[in-house]
């Protein structure tokens, strides 16, 4: 690689910053200059790239106002109530404008209220594809009305929604309690669509688009009220803590997809992904908020005990003068409706599932791709990926699926191989599959400008190409140079897009070969805040109305054109790095080009509960930290972390050096084969908890509140996790740690360590101490969790390997667990191929009982293991009150090891302890 | 990798073709030599030691042993390993999770024999094929030794004449040291007269000089206005004392304290800024050139793309990295332009008349010693240097034998579809764009580094040029048996860390005899 080259790389690294490309080819010379300036300059994002609120017009604007009483007054005389809904009409007493609320029951505890303009002078815009169905819903009923409100009942349970007029505010009751308030603060606001003065009646001609000119940002907001509330979280993608903070001392939280290079920790910017949906939390309730607009949008928290100390607090309680806790939230958004669905709860798993009635649960992954991946920007050529594999086996490091980055394309075109590098790319992918291993390749949405790619001269000849606002293709400026992008909100356009992923288009890939969406925000390296030109026109949606929906379609497109590839057989993988509500649907994200730092290993536990807890479960944070090289100690904790993180990937920057497992002495080489084989031996855990998330919508990685949602103690926490609801991992993330404090949740719980089985009771601060081999991870007494012990050079060797059962008791003495099982890799689990059993200890019997008795599936796997945890000594043990059971006790950790009790894990069984 | 492995190799396998013919009853997965441990119907002795177990849970498929041992032809236990005999090929351990995963790893098979992986003995072949590979490399082998010893002889040779042309080089050193001291006398006899001369003439010019200096004052003083105003002095920045801008306090420290001054006065305050005063019509300083401004960011603007999709040429870049090192060495200021502007002064003054021909005269024969000195002195450094070349290369470490030595003062280059790599041993490699662009160094000689058992096998160049946040470049060349002296691949596996390998017959070793290779074997 020569200078021209190397520089060619730095410099498109530094764009990523900025959107000054065009400047930059103009004035080369110059451009070195402010290259010396940039490189001597600290490593961090370069903030003046990205907007705060107050460089955002709307934002500004909206910000202003001030919280008071409203405008709005509803007309009750406009009411009108249906079996399903109920509309009646708003009016800005300032300036006459009248809008149109429509307030929906729907099925499962969820109110949906529907703000738009009564008479728009042009649709505004509402976010399709989003919902998976139209909601279903529930009869509403009138219980009072009088000249200054109504009272309507929200089903059955007690629960009423208040229409005030005068001023218009919503609250939602149960029993006497208020559990949410809208415009309580007065701030609903609502930009109306109005004509521009000068243009439409004299300028006949002029295009569409400049008569809406002025009034583009048609903003809509409206603050929530939460009384009784300290905790809220979610509205993904932040670098920063679980629990969301106040906003008072600085910007809103923004939603708004960018590609932000090397971002900083502990901020409310925006970052790749966005998905509006708040979760709201104490120790009676959970509820959820979930603002479907898929325009920039800011999203400001004040609470009332927000700076209180807990001295305050307690103060308050004493003297009993405290005002309610109470948290406020504005949702502002740049352009489109108020469509919000208020999730009621009231549990965590109440939330989510009311969450994924409306968007949909996970999707169910190949079971290969919860193993270990291994990428980096970039494998130089075949040969590379074959020596990188060959290392694996060589130092007997299991891996499922190895990674190639743009450099493996033909020129950044994609869909095609670089002709030297990778010349025969089914020889290689064929190499891959003799050893039962995968590959992902790089697809990205910008498209080369390149009369010669049959890609692009498809997409415009088909007319598929995202317009800028003259009506010609827009172009902007990408890896490739000048590229295209793809209108993806156009279901042709993804109809076709998926068609290139057949095998006898996309040349050179086999069924081993899956896809990684990247720069799909969209990345535009000289457009403003390096993403699109707000006034480029999708159809006749301008892209400030889409703009955070472009990544959901890219991947839900590309995740089609795997299915559609192999005949609707095989599930897809497919990695976005850009996200909507919605996104799980298509496959996993992760939390983008991170760095190797410390910080930004703690970050990545919050930033993924965050995904889990409005739906996206197939989270991970590249391994290792994208930018800079990690030291070895940071890199083996990394590894440490990530083998108990749904998506585990190691990942690195083109410009750092080599990083394989095995290059940091034998030592070292061995710690992260330990941590990998850890991940292995869990995988029948990780997918059946996959299936559960996708049966539920129950995230994979949850915070501890989820679990102990009265425990006042969990509700911060996030330097800690659940996997499930049986593993808890503490993850080393300190630079020289000698140990830990893990609080290990659940008054009447225990607790046992995975390593030792050592046995620590719940509700406690357990301090750990802790070498470089340490991985904290404790099994809840209670619980059953599968796990396979031979560990090979992939998930798929391990397929019909037999199982160990961890069977861990509880002071009752009863454990209970699950074990799923299907052919890990098509959707024939839809048609009930698959095994489900519970697992239950209970008075010294173990059973396996089928769970989904309509279900057919045949396994080979068998129980080659039960070690039960918490037990005490038996005299004999039995199968099916038959055969003798070989077993060994460890009196000192109390752990009974059953020896090869050899049943079909597919098969009823009970095994007896006398 | 030493071709000596190989050649080990290959006897091997010929023996294995021979062992293979007697087939031991033993459990599956234990090589021969463990035979003995596993005694059918004898209760088991894990290997390790830790506990006994009855014979019929050796390969029970379930771990009992915490070292593995009880089963060496199941996957059951995590640590295990697997022995497959190979026979036609050479033996080998396999991980026991490697057992039945459906992938063949045993050329013979026997790795999977529950998987239902339809796997071919391939031993034969592949005996075949490595049999043949290690030939070829032997009689490569034995060629390049042959050249290795001719090599030797050349560079011992080679070193002989070097240490000879040492001797006489060293000896004329002695004669020319002579030289330069007898001329360095009649240098110095003849510089003495001609420093006298030089003395008088410069007195007498002197003289003259300051005669017409105090003229040029008095004309100069007339100038500035009599009464002097401090804001006025204050403008003259060149007065102040302490660079860091000229202050109120400093100029009424130059006029004693006092804002305005009469004539009188002023004399004095005149005497003490006259140095570096700068006449009102003397042309102002030059400023130093502004950094030329950056266009501002433009945003939000959809029509401007760049024009020119070209990027930057290789030299702009270089510069950048110059600048970059520039601003790293600190703050670098211009040096201040008094000096310049007094010496213009001087000029004013007019030049200093010629020397008189008697000066001349001591002048020129002067010169002549100076010159002739300095030839010799300079034949006197050259053979320093070719005394030092000498000695470092007869002291230069060019292995065992000095069978690397012909490589010294010679470049070897690879050209690819994009570069043109250069190695020019024991001093540096670089890499060129083969159309057209500056050359690119990828180390320069740092050491060999191959492992302790084979230091000569690895060469390492350091210290190349900077990488964009990044180490500097480096290349480790790996040397490999071959009868030519030739590049044959590069290639960049980490980010400017290059791999280049390199054959010559210097790194060929004698193959073995037959004899001591089957002496080996039974020892193992």
């Amino acid at each position: 690689m020569n200078e021209l080259q190397r520089w060619l790389g730095s410099s498109q690294i530094l764009l990523k910053i900025s959107c000054l490309l065009d400047f930059l080819y103009r004035m080369a010379p110059v451009l070195l200059l402010w290259l010396a300036v940039c490189l001597s300059g600290t490593w961090a994002v370069d903030r003046g790239n990205f907007k705060t609120c107050d460089q955002s017009a709307f934002c500004k604007r909206q910000r202003a106002l001030k919280p008071g009483e409203s405008p709005y007054r509803a007309l009750l005389e406009t009411m009108e109530l249906t079996n399903t809904r109920l509309t009646l009409q708003l009016i800005n007493d300032n300036n006459k404008v009248r809008l149109l609320l429509e307030l929906y029951r729907l099925q499962g505890n969820i109110t949906r209220v529907k703000i738009n303009e009564l008479k728009p002078l042009k649709p505004r815009y509402e976010v399709p594809d989003v919902l998976i169905r139209e909601p279903p819903t529930e009869p509403l009923s009138l219980l009072s009305q009088d000249e200054n409100g109504v009272v309507l009942s929200l089903g059955a349970e007690s629960q009423r929604v208040i229409v005030s007029a005068r001023p218009f505010r919503l609250d939602i009751m149960e029993g006497r309690e208020v559990l949410m308030s809208l415009n309580s603060r007065g701030l609903l606001a609502f930009e109306h669509l109005r004509m521009r003065k000068d243009t439409f009646s004299y300028k006949v001609t002029s295009t569409v688009a400049s008569v809406w000119d002025n009034i583009k940002r048609v903003f809509s907001s409206l603050d929530f009220s939460l009384p009784g509330v300290e905790h809220v979280y979610g509205i993904p993608e932040h670098a920063d803590t679980l629990r969301l903070k106040t906003t008072d001392n600085g910007d809103p939280y923004r939603l708004y997809n960018l590609d932000v290079f090397q971002y900083e920790l502990y901020n409310p910017m925006a970052l790749y992904g966005a998905v509006p949906v708040m979760l709201a939390h104490n120790a009676q309730r959970t509820t959820g908020i979930f603002w479907l607009n898929a325009a920039e949008t800011w999203v400001d928290i004040s609470s009332n005990t927000a700076g209180k100390t807990v001295f305050g607090k307690m103060l308050d309680y004493v003297q009993g003068s405290s005002e309610t806790p109470q948290t406020d939230v504005r949702w502002i958004s740049e352009s489109g409706i108020i469509d919000v669905f208020i999730m009621l709860g009231p549990t965590p798993n109440d939330v989510f599932s009311q969450y994924a009635s409306l968007t949909g649960t996970q999707s169910f992954p190949p079971l290969a791709s919860l193993g270990y991946h291994q990428c980096r920007w970039n494998y130089n050529d075949q040969e590379d990926v074959q020596s990188v594999d060959a290392g694996f086996d060589e130092h007997d490091i299991p891996y499922d699926f190895i990674w190639l980055d743009i450099e493996h394309t033909d020129g950044k075109r994609y869909f095609t191989w670089d002709p030297h590098k990778f010349a025969t790319p089914k020889e290689m992918l064929q190499g891959l599959m003799d050893k039962k291993r995968k590959m992902v390749a790089i697809v990205d949405p910008h498209i080369k400008v390149d009369s010669n790619y049959k890609i692009h001269n498809e997409i415009r000849s088909r007319g598929f190409y995202i317009k800028n606002k003259d009506g010609g293709d827009y172009e902007g400026w990408c890896w490739p140079g000048s590229a295209g992008y793809p209108d993806f909100t156009r279901a042709d356009m993804r109809a076709w897009w998926a068609s290139m992923f057949a095998y006898d288009q996309y040349e050179g890939s086999m069924e081993n070969l899956y896809t990684w969406n990247d720069m799909n925000e969209p990345s535009v390296f000289n457009g403003p805040e390096v993403t699109m030109h707000k006034d480029a026109m999708h159809g006749a949606w301008e892209h400030r109305d889409v703009h955070n929906l472009y990544g959901f379609y890219v991947q839900m497109a590309t995740a089609e054109g795997l299915i559609q590839r192999s005949g609707g057989v095989e599930r897809p993988f497919v990695l976005t790095r850009a996200f909507f509500a919605g996104s799980q649907r298509f496959g996993a994200v992760w939390t983008g080009d991170n760095a190797a730092e410390w910080d930004h290993l703690k970050i990545s536990i919050p930033m993924c509960l965050s995904l889990g807890l409005v739906g996206i479960s197939f989270c991970g944070a590249d391994v290792g930290g994208f930018f800079k090289s990690p030291s070895t100690e940071l890199l083996v904790r990394w590894y440490q972390t990530g083998a108990y993180q749904p998506f585990f990937r190691a990942h690195a920057h083109l410009d750092t050096p080599r990083r394989e497992p095995w290059l940091f002495g034998p030592e070292n080489t061995a710690l992260i084969r330990e941590a990998v084989r850890q991940r292995y031996t869990f995988m029948p855990y990780w997918y059946q908890q996959f299936y559960l998330a996708h049966r539920t919508g129950q995230p994979v990685m949850r915070p501890l509140w989820v679990e102990y949602p009265q425990d006042p103690a969990t509700f911060a926490l996030d330097d800690e996790f659940l996997i499930g609801r049986d593993l808890l991992v503490h993850p080393v993330t300190e630079e020289g740690a000698r140990g830990v404090t893990a609080y290990l949740p659940g008054k009447d719980e225990v607790w046992f360590d995975i390593h030792t089985f050592q046995k620590h009771n719940g509700a406690q601060n357990l301090y750990i101490p802790v070498t470089m081999s340490s991985i904290p991870v404790f099994q809840r007494g209670g619980s059953i969790i599968p796990r396979k012990m031979r560990v090979r050079r992939s998930s798929s060797c391990m397929e019909h390997d037999p199982y160990t059962l961890y069977v861990a008791l509880n002071p009752q003495r009863t454990a209970e667990g699950e074990l799923y099982i299907d052919d890990g890799h098509t959707f024939n689990y839809e048609k009930k191929e698959f095994i489900h059993r519970r697992l239950s200890f209970a008075n010294n019997v173990l059973s396996s009982v089928n769970l989904a008795p309509d279900a057919q599936f045949t396994t080979g796997s068998w129980i080659e293991r039960i070690v039960i945890l918490g037990a005490s000594k038996p005299s004999k043990v039995t199968l099916k009150a038959e055969s003798q059971i070989e077993f060994e006790f460890d009196a000192s950790m109390s752990v009974l090891t059953l020896r090869k009790p050899g049943m079909n894990s597919g098969a009823d069984w009970t095994v007896t302890l006398q | 990798m030493s071709c000596q492995y190989h050649h080990h190799l290959l006897l091997l396998l010929l023996l294995s073709v021979g062992v293979s013919a007697v087939e031991v009853q033993r459990p599956r997965g234990v090589p021969l030599s463990k035979r003995q441990f596993y005694e059918e119907g004898k209760p088991f002795t894990c290997l390790d030691g830790s506990r006994t177990i009855p014979f019929d849970r050796v390969n029970d498929d379930y771990c009992d042993c915490r070292d593995g041992s009880d089963e060496p032809g199941t996957a059951a236990c995590p640590n295990g390993s697997f022995h497959c005999t190979n026979a036609g090929f050479r033996p080998a351990f396999i991980p026991s999770s490697r057992i039945n995963d459906g992938i063949c790893d045993c050329c013979d098979t026997t790795d999977e024999y529950n998987s239902g992986a339809a796997c071919q003995n391939t031993c034969r072949e592949l005996g075949r094929k490595e049999r043949e590979s290690l030939q070829k490399m032997a009689e490569i082998a034995k060629e390049g030794f042959l050249l290795k010893q001719q090599l030797i002889q050349e560079a011992k040779r080679g070193l002989e004449d070097k240490k000879a042309k040492l001797g006489d080089v060293q000896v004329s050193k002695k004669d020319l040291e002579d030289k330069v001291e007898a001329l360095r006398t009649v240098k110095e006899t003849a510089e003495q007269p001609e420093k006298e001369a030089k003395e008088r003439h410069l007195k007498a010019w002197e003289d003259q000089k300051a005669l017409i200096r105090m003229e040029k004052d008095k004309a100069k003083m007339t100038e500035v206005t009599p009464r002097i105003i401090m804001a006025e002095l204050l403008s003259h920045s060149e007065l102040d004392l302490d660079s860091d801008g000229f202050t109120e306090t400093e100029a009424q420290g130059l006029l004693g304290g006092v804002d305005k001054v009469d004539t009188t006065a002023f004399e004095t305050v005149w005497s003490n800024i006259k140095d570096k005063y700068i006449s009102e019509m003397a042309p102002p300083p030059v400023e130093t050139p502004q950094e030329e401004m950056r266009e501002p960011v433009s945003d939000n603007e959809s029509e401007q793309y760049p024009e020119d999709p070209d990027i930057p040429e290789d030299e702009e870049e270089d510069d950048e990295e110059d600048e970059d090192d520039d601003q790293d060495d600190g703050d670098y200021k211009p040096p201040p332009t008094m000096p310049t502007q007094e010496k213009k002064d001087d000029d004013d003054e007019g030049t200093m008349p010629p020397y008189d021909q008697e000066t001349q005269n001591l002048i020129d024969a002067a010169q002549k010693a100076r010159d002739e000195f300095d030839e010799a002195e300079r034949a006197l450094r050259e053979v320093d240097d070719q005394i030092r070349n000498l000695e470092k290369e007869i002291s230069f470490d060019f292995g065992p034998s000095a069978e690397f030595a012909y490589l010294y003062s010679q470049c070897y280059e690879l050209t690819t579809s994009e570069y043109i790599y250069r190695l020019c041993p024991f001093n540096r490699v670089s890499q060129k764009p083969k159309y057209g662009g500056s050359e690119t160094n990828l180390g320069t000689w740092g050491k060999w580094a191959g492992p302790e058992d084979n230091i000569y096998s690895m060469m390492k160049y350091e210290h190349g040029t900077g990488c964009w946040q990044g180490p500097n470049r480096s290349t480790t060349v790996k040397l490999t048996c071959g009868k030519e002296t030739v590049v044959t691949s590069t290639s960049e596996p980490s980010r400017c860390e290059y791999l280049m390998e390199f054959t010559t017959p210097a790194i060929c070793h004698e193959p073995p005899s037959l004899d001591s290779v089957l002496h080996e074997h039974e020892e193992l």
